[in-house]
């Protein structure tokens, strides 16, 4: 661990727990904002440039400003309500406990031998430039090796617009007119 | 055994329940929302920092010998992942929009109480 | 829609560099960094800059709503098409090695790009339609003078 991944993450966590105890809403979606590019910036740390990319893109760009349209839709106030919960609090330190004894037996961060890069992994680093010819991995991978996978993801993202335009477009309903 | 062989999954998960008690604790539903993000972002940043290697570098293939590249697989997974998320959030938010003009509050328990009392 | 002359100069001077790089992000996607699915968000971003600084009726008279809407299955259809037409040609669906006959990996790179093209114009319009009817809803909301 260097000392950038410590201040980043030491960031990120700082920026979750403060979401967690707002009540303006407005603060919490640029925060939330702020949380993602934060994440980005470790992705990039992890040699995972394309995938910071994409999250800097959507998760501080797209969703903050569909987020903030919502707010201005609806009400950007918290109503009062207790921030401490017990029985939720409760729950989440159990699941916590039992996702940290499911690290045990994880492989250390960064260790080349672990069970993930022994599977399709080396056949994608190694042939790939012979088979694809495409310098980027990452697209080759994505758009070629696992095309089925991509191609369903795009029909996800454009039944994602069906489904708001099947909500959003019309006349509108006031509650008065619906009952 | 060294505590530090294992730093990402510690922070990974606390991101992870942070967003776990943000969905469960808090009765706005753009609240909701919100937390369920964080927690997509955690489990995002838990796939990528598993394809790490060692002295490793981006996967984009360089010249040179012996260059080590981290794994291409989660990154590709992960990045489809992002953005099927913020399709989904959009659709939760349409909903959001949505249950306020029906209800005239995001609140879940005043929908409730509201359910109840019709 | 904001009066406030900074921002309306700077979304101006701004815009054509944002798309810009958005094409940049999709066409040189093989090479480094970068695909379909971002450029497609940044391209969207730079409407949705646009259409804060200026309103929407002004984005709107570029990008009728009837094209971006044809255009979010038109996406799909491009990355489809593309898998069956390396099917016609005899090889398995997205397959691109069948597409060019003299080398598997021209095959291979005309396949990609095009397909990362249909992702591009997917996420492009979704990301917009999307967005736009957010906004249509806020301003319906304030000439409704309710909700």
């Amino acid at each position: 661990m260097t000392y950038v991944d410590a201040f980043l993450l030491t960031l990120l966590v700082i920026t979750a727990v403060s979401v967690a105890g707002m009540r303006n809403l407005f603060a919490a979606a640029v925060f939330f904002g702020i949380y993602s590019l934060l994440s980005a910036a470790w992705m990039t740390v992890l040699d995972s440039p394309d995938v910071a990319y994409t999250e800097a893109a959507v998760g501080a760009g797209i969703s903050t400003v569909l987020m903030l349209a919502t707010l201005g839709l609806t009400s950007d106030r918290e109503k009062k309500d207790p921030i401490l919960k017990p029985l939720p609090l409760f729950i989440v330190l159990a699941t916590g406990m039992v996702l940290l004894y499911g690290t045990l037996d994880m492989p250390a961060f960064g260790d080349p031998m672990a069970p993930i890069h022994q599977h399709v992994a080396p056949h994608y680093l190694n042939d790939s430039p012979q088979e694809i010819g495409v310098p980027n991995i990452v697209t080759a991978v994505l758009a070629s090796y696992r095309g089925y996978d991509t191609m369903g993801e795009t029909t996800v993202v454009f039944t994602a617009a069906v489904g708001v335009l099947a909500m959003l477009i019309g006349r509108r309903q006031r509650p008065s007119e619906a009952s | 055994m060294n505590l530090l062989d294992h730093f990402n999954y510690y922070v990974v998960i606390t991101l992870m329940m942070v967003g776990f008690y943000i969905i469960m604790a808090r009765n706005n539903l753009v609240k909701k929302v919100i937390g369920l993000n964080i927690f997509q972002a955690a489990v995002i940043l838990m796939y990528v920092t598993m394809g790490r290697v060692h002295d490793g570098t981006a996967p984009i293939l360089a010249d040179g010998p012996d260059v080590v590249y981290s794994n291409p697989l989660p990154q590709v997974l992960m990045l489809t992942a992002i953005v099927v998320g913020v399709a989904t959030t959009a659709l939760g938010l349409a909903l959001v929009v949505r249950i306020q003009e029906n209800y005239g509050t995001i609140e879940e328990d005043e929908i409730r109480a509201l359910e109840d009392a019709s | 829609m904001t009066e406030d002359l900074i921002l309306r100069v700077v979304t101006k001077v701004l815009t054509p560099f944002i798309m810009l790089f958005a094409f940049y992000t999709q066409f040189h996607g093989d090479y480094g960094p970068g695909g379909g699915f971002q450029a497609g968000v940044i391209l969207a971003a730079a409407f949705v800059l646009n259409a804060l600084t200026f309103g929407l009726p002004q984005v709107r008279k570029a990008l009728p709503d009837r094209i971006m809407i044809i255009g979010t299955g038109l996406g799909v259809l491009l990355y489809a098409g593309t898998g069956m037409v390396s099917l016609f040609r005899g090889g398995n669906l997205l397959e691109y090695g069948v597409l060019d006959h003299h080398s598997p990996v021209h095959g291979q790179h005309l396949g990609i790009l095009l397909v990362e093209l249909g992702v591009g114009i997917t996420v492009t319009s979704v990301m917009w339609v999307i967005i736009s009817t957010f906004m249509e809803r806020a301003v319906e909301d304030a000439e409704g003078g309710e909700g």
